[in-house]
This record gives C-alpha cells, structure tokens and sequence, in this order.
C-alpha cells in the first residue's frame, strides 16, 4: 500500500476537523486544533521518506554511502512544530482570558460581545 | 438546531474526505527514490561543511523563513503576555510553598543539572548532530522547571529573574537580524552563509554563520519557553480575582 501514510494523515486530519467542530469546550478545541496540526507532521514526514533511508545527519555515516531521507520537509515539520506549539499558547491565554471575563468555555454560551 | 448541524458536518466532511483521498492517490508513492529537493539540499549542506542538513536548511538555505518562524514566536509570546498580564480587578496573593514528596524531590534536582547541560549541548551541536536551536532551547528551559517541581515556586522565581529572559528573548532576535545584516554589509545578501569561514566539516567550528544562527535561536526559544511558562504559571498559582467585585 503506497499511499496508506498519506491516507493516515488525512484521516488524523479529518479527526481533528470532526473534534474542532463538535467541541463543547474551549481546551478541548485547542487540543483538537492540534491534532489537525499532527496530521501534517505526518504528510510532511511521509512526504520526505525514501526506502531504506537513515536521518540526513552525515556526523556519523560517510556522505553518499546510504540513501538518506529528504531534510527539505523535515526542516518544514520543525517550523510546523515551533508554529504550532506558540499557536496553541496563545490561544490557550485567549482561552483564560474568555474564562475570566465570561465564566464559561462553551463556545455555545458565547454569543454576546462585551468589553 | 444541533442535529443539522452534525448532518452539515457529514457533507463537508465527507466532501473534504474524498478530495483528500483524490489528491494522496495522486502524490507520489510511499518510500520513493526521487527527491530533487531533498538531493539538492544534502549536496549544498555538504559543500557548506553543515553535517547536520536540516540545520543547513533550517539556518542557510531557508535562513529568511526561521526569521519569520521566530518573528512568529516573539509574537505569539508577546500576546501571551499580554493577554496573561494582572488584570485591574486582580491583586498578587503570596503562593503557600507545599510540602514535596522527598523521591520527586531528590530526582528533580539531580536531573534538574543533566537536563541543564543536555540542552546546551543540543543547542551548540545543532550543525553536527540532530536538534539544534528550536529542541536544545526547550530542553534547557523546560530544565529550569524542575525546580517548582522539586521545590516550590519561590525557589524557581529566584532562578528566572523574568526581566532578565525578556531582554534576552529580544536581544537574540536582534542578534539573528544583525548577523542577517552583517551579510549585507560584508558585501553579499542578507542571510547569506557566505561571510564566515566554512571551517572543518564535522567540527564545532563548521558551517560558517550556522553556529551563530543557531545559538540566537536557542537563547530565543529558552527564554521564550521561560515567559511563556512563567506568564501561565503566575496565572496558576499568584493571581487571585479580587472578592466582592
């Protein structure tokens, strides 16, 4: 099966989109955004294999003896990490602030705008 | 109300579902040999003398889009803070310290050190072993935590003088900038590797303004972490909201 990874990764994706859109809770949502953010990890990581491949680090193997695994998208998964986690603190500060002002983390309950 | 909802859900979601199907059926299979980027990359980390590539990429050949990344992370931190901050019907109460059990406590402070140095050791290897600025940074920060675990929270403000990583949060972003512009002044582009010497590959000294580049983000990333822990953990355990208000 040579597109089951990739089918993985749309199916954590679709997970995190069924979570965000019937969350009851505003952490809970957070969370969920997360595991949409997962799931490009593993496209990304999908992506960049190559059969038999070892990390593209040459300290400790010789340059062009193994076949090594595409560092273009690792390097694109570490600034999707980086993004992800400071996303998520700010909106999980947003959060406390909605948790203090309203008392609530159901987005249901919020429905008016206040100050 | 609730039940439409979930059936607008199904439809959008079995849409999107199959659209996703479509386009992994049309990427390229699992495991293949071709990788044009991927083979670029390693060929122009390896004449740079960077062991590690994806610090290569990270940090000479994608070095404009880590200035995004960490304008990104200085941001996010700088609105945490913001949001985070003592709210006018808020006051500081003092935090009671709590009584530890003695093994978290012993195994706190002996890994409390380890974690320490592991950190700096990943943050100025990140050009010849995996990791680098962004891992080693969080490792060293998320360190100094141990201590509110194995002592208490006094303990860990003493150590975490929260003036101190905000500077040093913004200087490094300086510092990678200024590097940035020492290229424009050294006669070639902004963020070119091409103004250091390349050095011996596979030593510490190798791949020209990676070290440098590296160390910048490693000190933003600690100090980020540490404000952003900090904001929250004063939200935890100091703010109180005012009573009868």
């Amino acid at each position: 099966m040579h597109v089951l990874p990739y089918l993985v990764a749309a199916y954590v994706f679709l997970t995190g989109c069924y979570g965000l859109a019937t969350s009851r809770n505003l952490i809970h949502a957070v969370g969920c955004l997360a595991v949409c953010q997962s799931s490009t990890y593993v496209l990304l990581l999908a992506v960049g294999y190559r059969d038999g491949g070892t990390a593209p680090v040459f300290s400790d193997i010789k340059p062009g003896s193994r076949p090594v695994v595409d560092p273009v998208v690792q390097a694109l998964t570490l600034t999707d990490i980086v993004v992800g986690a400071t996303v998520t603190a700010l909106l999980l500060a947003l959060v406390l602030q909605i948790a203090k002002r309203h008392g609530t983390v159901d987005p249901d309950e919020l429905r008016e705008l206040r100050g | 109300m609730n039940r439409l909802r979930l059936a607008l859900l199904a439809v959008g979601g079995a849409g999107l579902a199959a659209l996703l199907v479509a386009a992994c059926l049309d990427l390229p299979g699992f495991g293949g040999r071709s990788h044009p980027y991927g083979t670029r990359a390693v060929h122009a980390s390896l004449t740079r003398h960077t062991a590690n590539t994806i610090a290569s990429v990270n940090f000479d050949q994608r070095a404009y889009d880590t200035l995004g990344e960490m304008s990104i992370m200085f941001a996010a931190v700088l609105g945490c803070v913001v949001l985070l901050r003592q709210a006018r019907d808020e006051h500081r109460e003092q935090p009671q310290p709590a009584e530890v059990a003695r093994p978290v406590r012993r195994y706190a402070l002996i890994v409390l050190p380890v974690a320490l140095v592991t950190g700096l050791y990943v943050i100025a290897h990140g050009q010849l072993s995996p990791g680098g600025g962004f891992q080693g940074g969080v490792v060293a920060a998320t360190a100094l935590h141990l201590l509110y675990l194995g002592a208490d929270y006094r303990a860990l403000e003493r150590v975490r003088p929260l003036t101190v990583f905000e500077t040093s949060d913004a200087l490094a972003v300086s510092a990678y900038l200024m590097l940035g512009l020492a290229g424009v002044l050294g006669g070639t582009a902004f963020l070119a590797n091409t103004l250091l010497p390349y050095g011996t590959f596979n030593t510490l000294s190798s791949g020209g303004a990676v070290p440098l580049l590296n160390a910048a983000i490693g000190i933003e990333v600690a100090s980020a972490v540490v404000v952003l822990l900090a904001n929250f953990l004063d939200q935890a355990v100091e703010i109180e909201e005012e009573h009868g208000s």
